[in-house]
């Protein structure tokens, strides 16, 4: 009932243009430079593992990788472990400027990294965080934990009220009672705070390339190493490109069921 | 449902709060010191009070109008893409299919761009727009179309925004699923009975009943629109020439390129004011949108 004529066509082509363009990165990944300059072929036509090869046997490239995964690790742990009771205050209890907070809090979600680049660069110099993962970690932190903050609010506010007083009345104490019933609870709308986070934290570049320089560098800075003397590499860098899109594709695949929900911020 | 009031919630905010004040209070706190001095190298630093933001909100001078032309770019970048998003992401929404594998499959591709890092997205248009080696500007200059995105300010501008409604439509298309989903059979049904048209049944029913996730929706576009960065700084530089330099590529621009920090954390700050106000305006609006759903729902 809620669908409209000609949906298939319409839901195909969207999806096909969505598709396309990673295809062709895809397709690019398996040539070798000679067929990605020389022809113009829709398919691999000598296809060739050589740039996949190359990033997995070159720590430089590799270590990208590692570098990456680490701080969007950190910080997603960071982010949801102090949301959380967070969020379960603002759900349930009003105190003295909570609005004002909760609003700073979604200012900051809206903050452009390029105001801070500098500043950031600054401060954790000045810490001895720079060129860390726990610099990037908690530079994240700025957007991600007001996001963690917002779904994780709207997840809690789903719990009724009336679990809480029972608990009470039977003796729990708070933080037994925050582990032992809300935290089972909530665990879909964890999944999917820890997924926002992650997902926001793995894409964002220009907060973790000013603040790392060789210890730290993550992916997406090392791919600008394939602009070089000879010219691009481009299989190598549709081969990495290709390595970054996996970690994200993985993710969804286990919050599947509640991407739609955790889109509205846990709000519909 | 009323909350008790409880001031000692504040313990539990209080990790929040310190974090983001780490991440947020104190930089803000060097950004604002910078705008007021001016430097001549050797870290010496002179005061310059509202010098540097008179400069910059004066069309006049080279600051204020780099400045103002960013930012009209950057207004008119972020009311294009709201314009085609929005609906296109509405319409993606209704068509989605309504239950089996293929609901599983349409939402993981729909949400497989969002996931995608900003870089590898510019990489990824790069790639497929160069005329040599890349799909859609090969199949467009085989048609007669004389398109590179390089060299011509439209096509720039063109390849940009249709990287955008890649990117983003999917969350437009996702959180209006997620609002169409929350309505009840039963509105169908009456609709139904009623002898509703197609039309009618989307501006009575469905349009009202996705308002909410729609504001979220256009609030996160708005902003994100209004602070890129990466995507069209790895596509075309901010060129040809200055035509697709947003306000984030000016900043980095100022404050990294030519380390100008007066002058860069003067435009941090303004433009962090005009992000606030606008976010306080959707954060007023949603709430009382919330609050009116409640008393309905009051006396419902």
């Amino acid at each position: 009932m809620h669908s409209i004529p000609g949906r298939r066509l319409i839901i195909s082509l969207f999806l096909i243009f969505l598709l396309l363009p990673i295809y062709w990165l895809v397709n690019m990944s398996f040539k070798t430079n000679e067929e990605i300059v020389s022809t113009m072929t829709l398919w691999p036509h000598q296809p060739t593992i050589a740039n996949y090869v190359r990033i997995f046997t070159d720590e430089s490239w590799y270590s990208g990788y590692i570098n990456s995964l680490k701080y969007v690790v950190i910080n997603t742990i960071i982010s949801i472990s102090v949301a959380l009771p967070a969020a379960y205050a603002f759900s349930r209890y009003r105190f003295l400027g909570d609005k004002h907070l909760f609003f700073w809090l979604l200012s900051n979600r809206m903050a452009p990294a390029a105001v801070y680049a500098l500043p950031f660069f600054n401060l954790y110099s000045a810490i001895n965080l720079f060129d860390t993962p726990w610099a990037v970690a908690l530079a994240h932190c700025i957007f991600n934990v007001p996001l963690a903050v917002w779904i994780l609010e709207g997840f809690v506010s789903g719990v009724p009220r009336e679990i809480d007083e029972t608990a009470f009345l039977d003796g729990y104490s708070f933080p037994r009672f925050f582990l032992k019933i809300l935290v089972p609870l909530i665990a879909s709308g964890i999944g999917v705070a820890a997924f926002f986070c992650f997902m926001f934290s793995w894409v964002e570049l220009l907060l973790a390339r000013t603040l790392t320089s060789v210890n730290a560098k993550p992916i997406a800075a090392v791919m600008t190493r394939t602009v070089s003397a000879a010219g691009m590499d481009w299989g190598l860098l549709a081969a990495a490109g290709v390595l970054t899109i996996i970690p994200g594709a993985l993710v969804i695949w286990f919050v599947r069921n509640y991407i739609a929900r955790g889109f509205a911020l846990g709000r519909v | 449902m009323d909350k008790t009031v409880n001031q000692k919630a504040w313990f539990l905010v209080l990790p929040v709060f310190l974090v983001v004040a780490f991440s947020a209070i104190l930089p803000l706190m060097t950004v604002v010191n910078y705008s007021m001095q001016d430097t001549f190298g050797n870290n010496q630093f002179f005061w310059n009070g509202v010098g540097w933001f008179k400069e910059l909100l004066d069309p006049s001078t080279d600051l204020g109008s780099r400045f103002f032309a960013s930012l009209w770019r950057n207004l008119a970048f972020s009311a294009i893409i709201l314009a085609i998003e929005v609906p296109l992401g509405i319409v993606v929404a209704l068509s989605m299919p309504r239950d089996g594998w293929r609901v599983a499959a349409c939402l993981v591709t729909l949400a497989l761009p969002l996931l995608i890092p900003w870089n590898v997205v510019g990489t990824i248009w790069q790639i497929f727009g160069r005329p040599d080696i890349g799909l859609l500007g090969y199949v467009l200059n085989n048609m007669g179309i004389d398109y590179n995105y390089v060299s011509n300010e439209f096509d720039a501008w063109a390849t940009v925004i249709v990287m955008d409604v890649w990117h983003w439509t999917s969350l437009v298309a996702l959180l209006c699923y997620a609002g169409l989903k929350s309505i009840p059979d039963a509105y169908y049904q009456a609709a139904q009975i009623d002898g509703a048209s197609r039309w009618a049944v989307f501006t009575a029913i469905q349009l009202p009943k996705m308002n909410r996730v729609l504001l979220i929706a256009v609030l996160l576009r708005f902003m994100d629109s209004f602070m890129i960065y990466t995507e069209p700084f790895v596509v075309t530089g901010g060129g040809p020439g200055n035509s697709t330099t947003f306000v984030s590529i000016e900043l980095v621009k100022i404050a990294l390129g030519q380390f100008d920090l007066g002058k860069a954390a003067a435009l941090s700050l303004v433009y962090n004011l005009i992000i606030i106000i606008v976010c306080w305006i959707f954060y007023t609006v949603m709430t009382n949108v919330g609050a009116e759903r409640r008393e309905q729902k009051g006396v419902a």
